[in-house]
């Protein structure tokens, strides 16, 4: 029995936003084509191989041949069609967005499938790791939202409802069976109840541990086991680069030079997690250690914030009602209260009252978030998005690490990523740790969490 | 007795109309949309002006009040925003949940209340009775939900003698249901106890300065038996009153209690809900609470009369 703190609002990710959904339901009861590993790399799935045309615009997938779903039936070339244009047509979520470039896929047979681009995408084929590359039968998506049906380890079991989803082990699994013939996914609203309960041996499993400070009663203690890889969850300071302080970079580079971030994640996060100084996290391909760029630096601080006259100039802090928010939020105003800002705090709710304030109207100065989509570093600076960040420079680095070949794209992207950080985009305060508390004997627990599933197939004792 | 029934039937139908155009009113200004919640992070606007429409979100608030209230006349509470699933069944899953622990709850209070009230009041004077009062005093302050975390932390992560937390439905399980209900039921009825416990010993008291009660010790009863005949009766009618209003404070309680020790009910499905910005079903989930404050206090003002016959003629 695992213990996780979000619910899923409803068991359908195509029309239902949110991480909870593909947390237990993509690897599990769903395959896609292809999957990321522990390391970041893109490996088969329910696609065996795959070949990608000289002019990378096409890509020809060569499928398992005996994969079924668990409504009886076969899964072929015919449902990944299926499943690939009903992102366009059927879905609703924002995500979908990520499958527009493709122009058509076609069946070539029973096992083989050619998906031709619009345009040479890197992306695209990273996004069918994601959930817009989940696999689905054509009989079987009309009660995607309490009955989902897959070909993953996992058959979907029971949900209650404010309590906990059951899955089954699918015998009929074309993979590897999991050890386990059913896994209980128990969720918890108080880290504390979540807490107790793996002490007082109701779950086994802590799958994410929200207040690592609480970590102490189970470090140290024979009976447990304490996990630490990463996220692709990057804590951010944004700046609304819109506003007129923000264009000057010396009050951007002396807000990030103001931070000792070390003392923040110690106080804020019980010294868990990594710092990263720009928006890619150490499973990324093109990581670069760029916590350099940005060192703390106090009186540095106060002459970039003096020189550009900023000194004593009130910021908005706005902040989501999420504890490392307002934890952080407190450290993060004393350190550039010091530098010489004024940061007053504003509360909102989340996530109602922050998504319509910041999110949508950019009614802030600086807010802290954490962006926990995957390579997500063009998606968040950009005009559009609430960051206002525009930079042609930029995107154009984005734009040529999505069309050329791997070498390119690392390269690209480590431009993008140093770029950010030298222009100082916004702050990054620190990754967030993949933390996992569980019984000595559970084997099998992910280290890192960088994909949107939390993968239950290989847990056994 | 009739008129009053009119009456109080009238109180009723009124309150629940204001309430519900309150409930209404309250949730249609609360800052947030409900689509772009439901659609989150990275929404394109059209989608969200789209998902307002089938939410219905666009149509006046009049025409969204009229359909709510022309679904509930036929039971039919909508279809949630966000899990998109119906409300009806939900509700009644989840009230089930909540009554048993505010029933269960109650019923602690009570075994607590009234002997420790009576004894009490019937030794107020001495050191048991001081010393009891003292503990009811303690017990009035401690709030719901860190009596919860207390008993947690004691009988389930020291001793292990019981679940720290979860829920299984009687019919499933009677024996884990029990186990279970056992430790959130006693931090509300502890607490409810406390409180009730100065309550049945002010009435107790009362009771003793009254002529009939020492008429009844001058006949030579002893005075245990003496407000067992003639007191705890009359003792009731405040004490029933108290109990009404306390038991829209159980139902607050129960809806923090509910989050401690993870439990399905009314309360986890509120502040979800509320989070979500689920409006239809917070709506109606209020409402519910509401009907059944109102519907209890509605009883009390009855059983009340029938309890007492000098307020049947005082009207």
């Amino acid at each position: 029995m695992v213990g996780l703190v979000a619910e899923p609002a409803s068991l359908d990710f195509t029309t239902t936003d949110g991480a909870a959904i593909p947390q237990a339901l993509l690897g599990n009861v769903y395959n896609g084509l292809v999957k990321q590993d522990e390391s970041g790399k893109i490996v088969p799935d329910l696609a065996k191989s795959w070949t990608l045309s000289p002019d990378r615009k096409t890509y020809t997938f060569t499928l398992v041949d005996n994969a079924k779903f668990t409504n009886g039936q076969a899964f072929t070339a015919d449902d990944a069609v299926f499943s690939i244009e009903r992102v366009q047509t059927a879905w609703t979520t924002s995500l979908k967005s990520a499958m527009a470039v493709v122009e058509s896929a076609k069946a070539t047979s029973a096992t083989e499938l050619t998906v031709t681009l619009t345009k040479p995408s890197n992306d695209w084929l990273f996004r069918m790791t994601t959930r817009i590359g989940a696999m689905f039968d054509k009989t079987g998506v009309d009660k995607l939202a309490t009955d989902p049906v897959g070909t993953g380890p996992y058959k979907f079991g029971s949900w209650k409802r404010g309590d906990s989803i059951v899955l089954q082990r699918n015998d009929q699994y074309w993979g590897t069976k999991p050890y386990f013939g059913q896994v209980t996914l128990k969720y918890f609203k108080d880290p504390n109840a979540l807490n107790n309960a793996l002490l007082s041996g109701t779950i086994d499993v802590i799958g994410t541990v929200q207040a690592p400070e609480a970590l102490s009663q189970f470090n140290g203690n024979g009976k447990y086991q304490v996990i630490e890889g990463t996220t692709n969850g990057e804590v951010l300071l944004s700046f609304n680069n819109s506003r007129p302080v923000f264009k000057d970079l010396r009050v951007r580079q002396g807000i990030r030079a103001a931070i000792d971030h070390k003392a923040l994640l110690d106080t804020c996060f019980a010294g868990r997690g990594k710092l990263i100084g720009s928006m890619v996290p150490p499973t990324d391909p093109w990581y670069e250690d760029l916590t350099g760029v940005a060192p703390y630096d106090q009186a540095k601080a106060k002459s970039l914030l003096q020189a550009a006259g900023a000194t004593g100039k009130t910021l908005r802090l706005r902040l989501p009602t999420l504890p490392y928010a307002t934890s952080c939020g407190q450290v993060v105003k004393s350190q550039l209260e010091q530098a010489g800002l004024k940061v007053q705090i504003d509360q909102l709710e989340f996530p109602a009252a922050w998504l319509t304030a910041v999110l949508k109207n950019a009614d802030y100065d600086l807010s802290i978030i954490a962006h926990v989509e995957p390579r997500d570093l063009g998606a968040v600076f950009n005009a559009q998005y609430y960051t206002r960040y525009d930079d042609p420079t930029l995107q154009q680095h984005v734009a040529a690490a999505d069309a050329g070949d791997e070498a390119t794209q690392v390269s690209e992207m480590r431009k993008a990523a140093r770029r950010l950080s030298e222009q100082a985009a916004a702050d990054w305060l620190f990754l967030i740790p993949n933390l996992i508390v569980a019984d000595k004997d559970v084997k099998g627990l992910p280290q890192n969490a960088i994909t949107e599933s939390f993968d239950l197939s290989r847990l056994s004792r | 007795m009739i008129l009053r029934v009119i009456e109080r039937t009238a109180v009723l139908l009124v309150s629940l109309a204001v309430s519900s155009v309150l409930v209404f009113g309250f949730l249609a200004v609360l800052p947030g949309d409900p689509a772009r919640v439901a659609l989150g992070v990275n929404a394109s606007e059209e989608a969200v002006t789209q998902l307002r429409q089938q939410f219905g979100l666009d149509r006046p608030l009049t025409t969204q009040y009229a359909d709510w209230l022309a679904g509930l006349s036929h039971g039919d509470f909508g279809v949630s925003y966000i899990s998109k699933a119906p409300i009806g069944p939900q509700l009644a899953d989840r009230f089930q949940v909540t009554l048993w622990l505010v029933l269960a709850g109650m019923v602690i209070a009570l075994l607590i209340a009234v002997p420790a009230g009576t004894v009490m009041a019937a030794r107020h004077r001495k050191v048991s009775g001081l010393v009891l009062s003292a503990v009811s005093q303690v017990g009035v302050a401690v709030p719901a939900f860190l009596a919860g975390i207390l008993l947690i932390m004691l009988f389930a992560v020291k001793l292990g003698w019981l679940p720290a937390n979860g829920w299984t439905p009687p019919a499933e399980d009677p024996a884990m249901f029990v186990k279970q209900l056992i430790l959130p039921a006693l931090s509300l009825g502890l607490v409810q106890g406390a409180v009730l416990t100065r309550y049945v010993r002010s009435a107790v008291l009362d009771v003793l300065r009254e002529d009939y009660l020492r008429t009844a010790r001058a006949k030579g009863l002893r005075p245990f038996p003496a407000l067992w005949r003639h007191g705890l009766r009359n003792a009731a009618v405040p004490v029933v009153t108290v109990l009404g209003l306390q038991l829209a404070t159980l139902l607050i309680g129960a809806v923090v209690v509910e989050r401690v020790f993870v439990i399905p009910g009314l309360g986890s499905l509120l502040l979800d809900g509320v989070s979500q910005r689920d409006l239809l079903l917070v709506q109606n989930v209020v409402m519910v609470l509401v009907v059944a404050v109102l519907l209890v206090n509605f009883l009390v003002d009855l059983l009340y009369v029938a309890l007492d016959p000098r307020l049947r003629a005082s009207r």
